[in-house]
């Protein structure tokens, strides 16, 4: 189902393969496939990051086109799409990860409880407390379990002590849901754990810095269905507290753990809304060729 | 929960915002430190390149002193005899002195005439005996011949003795710089780009000095380590990538290999002295041992890129090869060598450049020598650019500063030439999977 | 005949051989080359591998061995009382024999005992030398003969030249070990000759070095000691000089380079680095001797300290600047095997760039760049000419920097260049150096090589 060799010939062929049989099947539609305008409400009463107009470009490339969407207070918010739609590059312009890569350039406004977080003035480091990341393949230091957890308040100077430290390791692990199945090898290096451990290792270590918003890029895309469900929980968990933006291969994940869902397409976001809705009766018609499985 | 929860996320942005301050002056710090490694190892490569050049520019030009020599067969103490020998033991040393006196009539006395003979170098008669040598004609006609100077007075003319120190403080006496003084008002005296650098052997003369001579033994050198080094490494990487077995044997020659190339270089002249020059009675200081201790030295470097070029030809290459029903060794020699070849001789040429550079293990087997004569087969005594440098590099004349320096800037010359043929042969020959 | 004469004439013989199979395999199927079952050019090269291979080998073989087992033969036949005479003389003699034979000159008068035996040593030669054209001749021709009466239709001769081929390739990926086995032997063998002069106890722990043993038996003073542990700490001391100036800098300029500097300054300054890696070391010991160690001398004398003029630290600080791309080439190839993933994980938790790289990429290629450092220190060790140059001969036991300390490396130079009597214990001791000096660097590089085998393995997973 991914379509990693999408090659501009291809991608053709198969959408007006897609556009032929979408027609016969659901009749007249009001919105085109050329329509390439946000579908749905983007906004939230309540936001917490809000973007608008984003632009990212590789080199010449532009690989995000005109992104406008909020994330509020306490929500899930999931991102799906084929590969290659930009989902990836769109979420690691929340925390600034993009700077690490040279080429890349942003536009627009991305403001978090606004404040501009392009703006020349912002430091990436207080904005990537507040706005933490968990990666596709989880990627633990080659450090201990408890210094994998403890690096990140340690830098910041988050705990007053080692008694304090040892509170914010405790209880990142526990939010992990970690804590138990490690607190008899806190020695051990974070690297021997299993992949779901790993993962969730990596949430305990997000958690322990207390962001304001959790952004995970595709958290479960190399586990196993037992560890993918425990963080699929967890998620919905940790939603009493953050904010998180989820970018998701599994319609299903993005069924079970988002409030709302937005729907990428080849750096355009096409297609916003509640997740039920976006599942049941998607607006766009590429929207809904994703979810039923035509594309993708 | 949440209450304390939010209460410990505002803690956390105004803790973080705090030590801002702190953690971006580390972070200053921090890459000063490496601008500065940096700038340090490159300000030494400026310094040292700017030495050598500054010490060494000179040694391409050389002091000549004009003379009008009259061959007199008289002073030759010829006669009338023209045959060969006697043409090769005349005393040519006569001319020259006699011009000098000539030209410094009023010089008379044994001491001084001595001082005022030292003006030019010993080289000179041999000069006019090659020229007496190739044309007997000469005998009996006068001609204004230029001929090299003293080392002292080319380092003086070259600005190296200061003329204003006190007479006994430096090795030319006021004599002698007066001397010089009117030759050079006289227009008798210049200096001209140094010939005898380039075609001349070693000598205890720094003036008649040359790098030929080492030049030519690099040469021969490299030639031997050159034909056996890189059908041997070739082959050994052939095999090591395309037919050996996984099993302990080949993980053995690997791990050895990987040994050898950081084995220090004298350990290898150990082993040439040991078996090439007492086991197996090889003449010593010949480039013929000097090859074969710089081919053991260079293999594992060039197996190391041919392995490293093998492994980048595609399998998909060997496969088809294989698939149309090519043997083993044809699919190598018609499909997979001419595409790792370019890889190969990239590490060839560096390996090269390594042996070309390389001094220790050639002290070790005799090519330590004073070599005066330019060797022409690989049997022949002779040293190499590195070691002539090495040996130059411990004479306490000053004039060979400026001679070692400048065989050092011929020797970099050829290791940055021999570099980048390499990158070019990379750029040129490369081809992306 | 010369023994280039009879090389070129077996190369000739082996084309001749090559046209014969050739045309044979085509003759043989009366030119239908297709029923043949290998290649006519493959039936070619069977015939000429068969006529040039063994005749070559007992060429080189003959050729190794001729001179050493000539001269036992000329010391054999020697009357007595030369033969029985010193080693030193005997060798001595034997040189006066071969200076006659090739040049027709002595230094010293010819004694009818040396005429004669260079008359033997002549006669020998010359018989020697027919005796391998015969040789090899013959085989070629049997060989010639044996492979082309074997090309037939049905002959696998492309199998066989494989075969050959891939024999020959074994036997030049041998040569790697038995280079090693070389060394080993030939350090090893002169070692056990020096214990049995100089105890091992002696060598290892004396404290005394001065290796001018007496010439004659009666000269006094000159007893030579030999212990090595001035070497040592002076090989250690100029090591450890110049891993302080190249670890930092080479360390820091690996991760300015694999972490801060832009694609630009990475590929201006790498090729610079680079450079500095590729200049011969005989180029370095000319610049410590007569630059940087005035400098130094100079400068220690205008703050009123007194620098030896061949100081250690003149030749460690310019050693230090030699290793330097070394170490940071070798750190920069395992800092950026870090993968990724480390650096986004530690950026995403808000660390600062040096808050990364210190404690996260930093410890994530420790092994690798301790690989790395370790290959530095076994070549300091090693290193030979910026010592011989800029280092003295005075085997000082200190720890001064400012002082002249001499090495291993120094020493088995000046042991072994000049005259040398090859037995002496004077020379054997080189070889016990060498020794020493190949265990330690080889110990260095085993260690080193498996840590960064074994890093690749673990980070790279």
């Amino acid at each position: 189902m991914l379509m990693n060799d999408m090659t501009p010939d291809n991608s053709l062929a198969r959408e007006s393969g897609v556009t032929a049989s979408a027609a016969a099947s659901t009749g007249p539609m009001r919105i085109s496939r050329e329509h390439h305008e946000t579908v749905g409400d983007y906004t939230v009463a309540d936001p917490r990051i809000t973007c608008r107009n984003v632009d990212v470009y590789y080199g010449d490339k532009r690989a995000i086109h005109a992104v406008n969407l909020d994330i509020g207070r306490n929500e899930v918010v999931a991102m799906i799409g084929p590969s290659g739609c930009g989902k990836s590059t769109f979420l690691r312009c929340l925390n600034r990860m993009n700077d690490t890569i040279e080429s890349c350039r942003v536009t627009g406004e991305i403001e978090l409880d606004g404040q501009d977080i392009y703006d020349k003035k912002i430091d990436v480091v207080p904005l990537r407390s507040q706005v933490g990341m968990v990666f596709q393949k989880p990627n633990p230091f080659p450090k201990s379990i408890y210094e994998n957890v403890a690096w990140g308040p340690r830098i910041h100077g988050l705990a007053q002590n080692k008694a304090d430290l040892n509170e914010i390791v405790e209880t990142s692990l526990q939010k992990a849901g970690l804590w138990s199945e490690v607190k008899d090898r806190l020695e051990k290096p974070g690297t021997g754990l299993s992949g779901g451990q790993q993962q969730r290792l990596c949430i305990a270590r997000t958690i322990a810095v207390s962001p304001e918003v959790i952004l995970m890029d595709e958290p479960c895309s190399a586990l196993d269905p037992i560890a993918t469900a425990k963080i699929e929980d967890l998620i919905d968990e940790l939603r009493q507290q953050y904010s998180i933006a989820i970018v998701t291969h599994s319609m299903q994940q993005a069924a079970r753990v988002s409030q709302r869902t937005a729907y990428f397409h080849m750096g355009d976001l096409i297609e916003v809304g509640e997740t039920a809705t976006i599942f049941t009766n998607p607006v766009h018609p590429l929207t809904e060729d994703y979810i039923t499985g035509r594309f993708g | 929960m949440t209450r304390k929860a939010i209460s410990q996320r505002l803690r956390t942005i105004d803790i973080v915002n705090a030590s801002m301050r702190r953690r971006n002056a580390a972070e200053k710090r921090f890459q000063i430190y490496g601008k500065l490694a940096i700038a340090a190892a490159m300000l030494f490569l400026i310094f040292m390149f700017g030495n050598i050049i500054y010490k060494g520019h000179t040694a391409f030009v050389q002091a000549f002193v004009a003379l009008d020599i009259s061959f007199d067969a008289q002073v030759l103490g010829l006669g009338d005899r023209r045959d060969k020998k006697s043409l090769a033991s005349a005393d040519y040393a006569a001319l020259v002195k006699a011009a000098l006196r000539q030209q410094f009539p009023d010089v008379t006395k044994r001491k001084a005439k001595r001082k005022l003979y030292k003006l030019v170098s010993s080289g000179a008669s041999y000069q006019l005996a090659d020229m007496v040598k190739n044309n007997p004609d000469l005998i009996g006609t006068q001609a204004r011949v230029w001929v090299p100077a003293d080392d002292e007075i080319d380092m003086l003319l070259k600005g190296y003795i200061d003329r204003k120190l006190p007479e006994s403080e430096r090795r030319l006496s006021d004599q002698q710089i007066s001397w010089v003084e009117t030759l050079e008002a006289k227009e008798l005296i210049e200096t001209r780009f140094n010939f005898n650098f380039f075609t001349h052997g070693d000598s205890r003369d720094a003036e008649l000095a040359g790098i030929l001579a080492a030049l030519s033994g690099s040469f021969l050198t490299l030639l031997v380590t050159l034909t056996l080094a890189f059908p041997i490494a070739v082959a050994t990487a052939i095999y090591l990538e395309e037919f050996a077995p996984k099993n302990k044997w080949t993980d053995i020659i690997e791990v050895n290999i990987n040994n050898l190339a950081a084995v220090p270089s004298i350990v290898f002249g150990l082993l040439g002295l040991a078996l090439f020059i007492n086991w197996f009675q090889f003449p010593r200081s010949a480039p013929l041992v000097g090859g074969l201790v710089l081919t053991l030295m260079t293999l594992p470097t060039i197996i190391i890129s041919s392995r490293a070029a093998l492994k980048t030809v595609p399998n998909a290459i060997r496969q088809a090869a294989l698939g149309i029903g090519a043997s083993k060794v044809q699919m190598i020699r018609h499909h997979v060598l001419p595409l790792a070849l370019p890889g190969m001789l990239t590490g060839t040429i560096i390996g090269m450049a390594q042996a070309l550079g390389e001094t220790a293990p050639l002290l070790m087997i005799g090519m330590v020598a004073f070599i005066v004569d330019v060797p022409t087969s690989i049997v022949d005594p002779s040293t190499v650019l590195p070691v002539q440098i090495f040996l130059w590099a411990d004479s306490p004349e000053r004039a060979f500063v400026e001679k070692t320096s400048g065989a050092i800037m011929v020797l970099l010359a050829f290791l940055i030439a021999m570099n980048a043929m390499a990158v070019a042969v990379r750029k040129k020959l490369e081809r992306r999977w | 005949m010369q023994p280039t004469t009879l090389l070129l004439v077996l190369i000739v013989m082996a084309f001749i051989a090559y046209q014969m199979g050739f045309r044979r395999s085509l003759a043989v199927v009366s030119g239908k080359a297709k029923q043949l079952h290998s290649l006519p050019l493959y039936h070619g090269f069977f015939v000429a591998l068969a006529a040039f291979i063994p005749a070559f080998l007992v060429f080189s073989l003959w050729q190794i061995l001729e001179n050493t087992v000539i001269t036992n033969m000329v010391l054999n036949a020697l009357p007595d009382e030369i033969s029985s005479k010193a080693q030193g003389d005997v060798n001595l003699f034997v040189s006066q024999i071969k200076n006659l034979v090739d040049n027709g000159i002595t230094a010293d008068g010819i004694s009818p005992q040396l005429q004669q035996a260079a008359n033997y040593y002549a006669a020998l030669q010359s018989e020697s030398a027919a005796w391998l054209s015969r040789t090899t001749i013959a085989l070629s021709l049997a060989g010639l003969f044996i492979a082309w009466r074997s090309v037939k239709r049905e002959a696998r001769t492309r199998n066989w030249v494989e075969k050959a081929v891939i024999g020959f390739l074994i036997a030049c990926s041998s040569i790697a070990i038995l280079t090693t086995l070389g060394i080993v032997l030939s350090v090893l063998f002169e070692s056990v000759r020096f214990f049995g002069q100089v105890p091992f106890s002696d060598f290892m722990f004396g404290t005394e070095w001065s290796p001018q043993t007496a010439l004659r038996a009666d000269q006094v003073g000159s007893s030579g000691s030999f212990g090595a542990i001035p070497l040592f700490a002076g090989t250690l001391l100029i090591s450890f000089i110049a891993m302080v100036v190249a670890i930092p800098v080479g360390l820091m300029s690996a991760i300015y380079l694999s972490e801060y500097a832009s694609l630009k300054v990475r590929s201006m300054v790498k090729p610079l680095l680079e450079i500095l890696a590729g200049i011969p070391t005989v180029v370095y010991g000319f610049f410590a001797a007569l630059t940087v160690a005035p400098l130094i001398r100079g400068f220690g004398s205008a703050i009123g300290l007194d620098v030896a003029s061949e100081s250690a630290l003149a030749a460690g600080l310019v050693m230090g600047i030699m290793i330097i791309p070394f170490i940071s080439s070798l750190s920069d190839d395992v800092i950026n095997a870090v993968p990724q993933s480390m650096r986004d994980g530690a950026y995403a938790l808000g660390a600062t760039k040096s808050e990364t790289v210190r404690k996260v990429v930093f410890p994530a290629a420790l092994p690798g760049v301790i690989g790395g450092i370790l290959l530095g220190v076994s070549r300091a060790i090693g290193e030979t000419m910026i010592v011989v140059m800029a280092a003295g001969l005075a085997a000082n036991l200190t720890l001064n920097p400012l002082e002249a300390v001499t090495t291993v490396t120094v020493q088995i130079v000046t042991l072994l260049t000049g005259d040398q009597e090859f037995d002496s214990a004077k020379t054997l001791a080189a070889f016990a150096l060498g020794l020493l000096l190949f265990v330690t660097t080889l110990i260095l590089n085993v260690i080193a090589l498996y840590v960064v085998r074994k890093y690749r393995e673990e980070i790279l997973v």
